[in-house]
C-alpha cells in the first residue's frame, strides 16, 4: 500500500503499545476491587468484541451466535478441569481449537446463506447448543458447573486473593486480539475479507476465494472468542448455560464493536471502554431495585447511539484526522 | 398453535417485505399486547376476545409511532445500515422489557377466566382446548382480511408499489414515509391481535416476548422473507414440527426441532420455502 497507509499502521502500533503500557500501570494506583473488576470485564469484552469484529466487521458475516464459541471455551475448560483435572491452559487451547473446527464445520453450510438468513442461522445454532447443554446432565444441565478452588497459582489459573493476575491476563488477551486484527488488516486475508464484505460477487470474479476466506475469518474469530470463554470460566469460577451461551451474550459481545465502529481496528476497544463501565455502573447504582431501570437506561443508549452514529464513535476521530491531513 | 405462530410472524414478514427491516422488538410488541389485554380484563372485565380489536388498534398506533420516531432514522443510515436496524430495534426491545418490569413487576399474570378459557370441545372424538381453537379461527380470519386488504384496497396497492420501488412511487405522489408508517402500524396490529388471543392461555410476564420472537423469525425465514403467504405456511409448519418434537423429546427440547427444521430448509433452499429473489 501507499506510504500514508504504512505510516498509519506504524502509528497504530505505537499508540497501542503506549496504551497497553499505561493500562498495565493503572492497577498500581487503583486498588479498589470493584473498579478492578470492571476493568477486567472491560478488557475481556474488548478482546471478545475484537474477535467478533474479525468475522462480522471485516468479513461482513454478521454473527449473532458467538456465545456458542464463548460457551464452548468456557465449558471445555471447566469440564476438563473439574472432571479430569486438566489444567485450564490446556482447556484454553483445546477449547479454542474445538471452537475453530466447529466454526468451520458450521461455516460449510452457513456461508451459502446471505443477509438475514445467515444472521438467523447463527442465532438458531447457538440456541440449539444452549438447549442441548441445558439438558445434558453430565455437563451440569441448567445448573451449570461450579469450579472448585485448588490453589492460587498461574498453573491452575486461580487467584482468590487478588484480581491483578486476571487483570494482566485480560490485558494480554485484549492486546493479542488487537494485534491479530492489526496484523490481518494488511495481510492477503484482510484484503479478501473487505472485498467479500463489499461485494462478494465482484470479489469472486476477481479471483478471491470467497468461501475459504470466510472460513478463515470464522476460525480465527471462534478461536479467540473461545479463549475469552475459558478465561471467563476461571475468572468467575462458576458457569451456567444461560449466562455463557444465551442470546443476550452474543449481543453483548457485538455491542462494543457496533458502538465503536464495525470493521475498524480501534472500534471494539473504544466501544468496550465506554460501554462496559457504563453497563456495570448503571447496573450497580440503579439496577439494584430489580425493577428494570438499568435496562431502560441501557436500551435507550443503544438506540440513541446506533441512530446518531451509525459508523461508530471511531468516525469522530478519523474525520478529524482526515481534516488534519488536508 | 401453528396458526398463531403464523399470525405473529406475518406482521414481521409484512414489515420486512415492505422495507427490508427486521424488527427485533417484535416479541416485545407481543408482550405489551398481552399486558394490554390483561389490564383491560383486570380493570374493566373485558373479555380478551372483545378487547382484541382494541388492542390491535392501540398497537397500530404504537407501531406507526415507533416507525416515525426510530426506524425512519435507522433506515436512513448510510454506514452499516443492517447493523443500525438490528441494534436500534433491539435497544427498543430492551427498553420495553425494562419498562414492563418497572411498571408491571416481573410477576406472572394470567387472564383467569375468559369466555372460553379452560374449556375443551370435542371434534370427532379429538378434544381441543377452546381458547386455542378460537385463536386459530381469529388467525385465519386475520389472514383472509390481510389478503383482501393488500390485494383489493388502494392502500394495499400503495404498499405493494412502495415495496417494489420506493423511489418511483414518490414520483406518483405517494408519501413513502406515510406508507411505511402505516405498514409498521399494520404489522404491529397483527401481532397485537395475536397477543390478545394468546393472553387467554399464556402466562404474561416481561420476558414473554423473547420466547416467541425467535420462533417468529424462524417462521418468517422458513417461509421466505418478504412472503406473507410464506409466513402463514411457515407458521403451520412450525406448529406441526413443535407438536411432533414434543411427542418424541423432553418438553424442554421442543424448540430444537423447530430450529433444526429451519436449518435443514435453508441449507437446501437458501431463500426459504416461498422466498423469491
Amino acid at each position: 500500500m501507499d506510504t500514508a497507509f504504512a505510516q498509519r499502521r506504524r502509528r497504530d502500533l505505537i499508540v497501542a503499545a503506549c496504551l497497553a503500557f499505561v493500562a498495565a500501570l493503572v492497577p498500581l494506583f487503583v486498588k479498589d476491587v470493584y473498579v478492578q473488576n470492571i476493568m477486567v470485564l472491560t478488557l475481556m469484552y474488548a478482546a471478545l468484541s475484537q474477535s467478533w469484529n474479525i468475522l462480522s466487521g471485516y468479513c461482513g458475516q454478521i454473527s449473532l451466535g458467538h456465545a456458542l464459541y464463548f460457551g464452548l471455551g468456557a465449558y471445555t475448560t471447566a469440564i476438563l478441569f473439574t472432571k479430569f483435572g486438566v489444567l485450564p491452559w490446556f482447556g484454553m487451547i483445546g477449547g479454542g481449537l474445538i471452537s475453530a473446527v466447529i466454526a468451520m464445520a458450521l461455516g460449510y453450510p452457513c456461508f451459502r446463506l446471505r443477509g438475514h438468513y445467515f444472521v438467523i442461522a447463527t442465532i438458531v445454532i447457538a440456541e440449539i447448543a444452549l438447549l442441548l447443554i441445558q439438558n445434558w446432565d453430565w455437563a451440569g444441565a441448567a445448573l451449570g458447573i461450579d469450579i472448585p478452588v485448588r490453589t492460587d497459582s498461574w498453573l491452575t489459573f486461580q487467584f482468590t486473593r487478588s484480581k491483578l493476575p486476571y487483570f494482566y491476563f485480560a490485558l494480554a488477551l485484549a492486546c493479542i486480539a488487537w494485534f491479530v486484527t492489526w496484523w490481518l488488516e494488511d495481510s492477503k486475508w484482510g484484503y479478501w475479507w473487505r472485498a467479500v464484505k463489499d461485494n462478494p460477487d465482484a470479489a469472486e470474479s476477481l479471483g478471491v476465494v470467497v468461501f475459504n476466506s470466510k472460513m478463515g475469518a470464522a476460525a480465527v474469530s471462534a478461536f479467540l472468542t473461545a479463549v475469552g470463554g475459558s478465561f471467563y470460566a476461571q475468572f468467575v469460577s462458576y458457569i451456567d448455560p444461560e449466562s455463557v451461551m444465551g442470546f443476550q451474550f452474543s449481543l453483548l459481545m457485538a455491542l462494543p464493536a457496533v458502538l465503536g465502529g464495525i470493521g475498524t481496528l480501534w472500534g471494539p476497544a473504544l466501544g468496550a471502554v465506554i460501554l462496559i463501565p457504563l453497563t456495570e455502573l448503571t447496573r450497580s447504582f440503579i439496577g439494584g431495585s430489580g425493577r428494570g431501570v438499568d435496562l431502560i437506561v441501557y436500551g435507550t443508549l443503544i438506540v440513541l447511539i446506533s441512530l446518531a452514529r451509525p459508523e461508530g464513535l471511531v468516525g469522530l476521530f478519523s474525520r478529524r484526522r482526515k481534516g488534519a491531513v488536508r | 398453535m401453528g396458526l398463531l405462530y403464523g399470525l405473529i410472524a406475518v406482521g414481521l414478514a409484512l414489515i420486512f417485505g415492505l422495507m427490508d427491516v427486521v424488527n427485533f422488538a417484535h416479541g416485545e410488541f407481543l408482550m405489551i399486547a398481552m399486558y394490554a389485554t390483561f389490564f383491560l380484563f383486570a380493570f374493566f372485565a373485558i373479555d380478551p376476545l372483545l378487547s382484541a380489536p382494541l388492542v390491535a388498534a392501540a398497537l397500530f398506533v404504537f407501531g406507526a409511532v415507533v416507525y416515525l420516531v426510530i426506524v425512519r432514522f435507522a433506515v436512513r443510515a448510510k454506514a452499516n445500515a443492517g447493523m443500525v436496524q438490528i441494534f436500534s430495534t433491539f435497544g427498543l426491545a430492551i427498553v420495553m422489557r425494562g419498562l414492563a418490569q418497572f411498571f408491571f413487576t416481573p410477576d406472572y399474570r394470567s387472564v383467569t377466566h375468559s369466555w372460553f378459557g379452560g374449556k375443551t370441545i370435542s371434534v370427532g372424538g379429538i378434544f381441543l382446548p377452546q381458547p386455542q381453537l378460537i385463536g386459530a379461527l381469529v388467525a385465519i380470519a386475520a389472514f383472509v382480511a390481510l389478503y383482501f386488504f393488500i390485494n383489493r384496497t388502494d392502500f394495499g396497492r400503495a404498499l405493494e408499489a412502495t415495496r417494489e420501488d420506493a423511489g418511483a412511487v414518490a414520483l406518483v405522489g405517494i408519501d413513502k414515509n406515510r406508507v411505511f408508517a402505516l405498514g409498521w402500524g399494520l404489522g404491529a396490529a397483527l401481532v397485537g391481535l395475536a397477543g390478545a388471543v394468546m393472553a387467554m392461555f399464556f402466562y404474561i410476564y416481561p420476558d414473554v416476548g423473547a420466547s416467541f420472537a425467535l420462533i417468529a423469525y424462524v417462521t418468517v425465514a422458513l417461509g421466505g422473507f418478504g412472503s406473507v403467504f410464506g409466513a402463514f405456511a411457515g407458521g403451520i409448519i412450525v406448529g406441526l414440527v413443535e407438536a411432533t418434537t414434543a411427542l418424541i423429546m423432553p418438553p424442554s427440547l421442543k424448540s430444537v426441532g423447530i430450529y433444526a427444521v429451519y436449518l435443514l430448509v435453508v441449507f437446501v433452499r437458501p431463500r426459504g420455502l416461498f422466498g423469491s429473489m
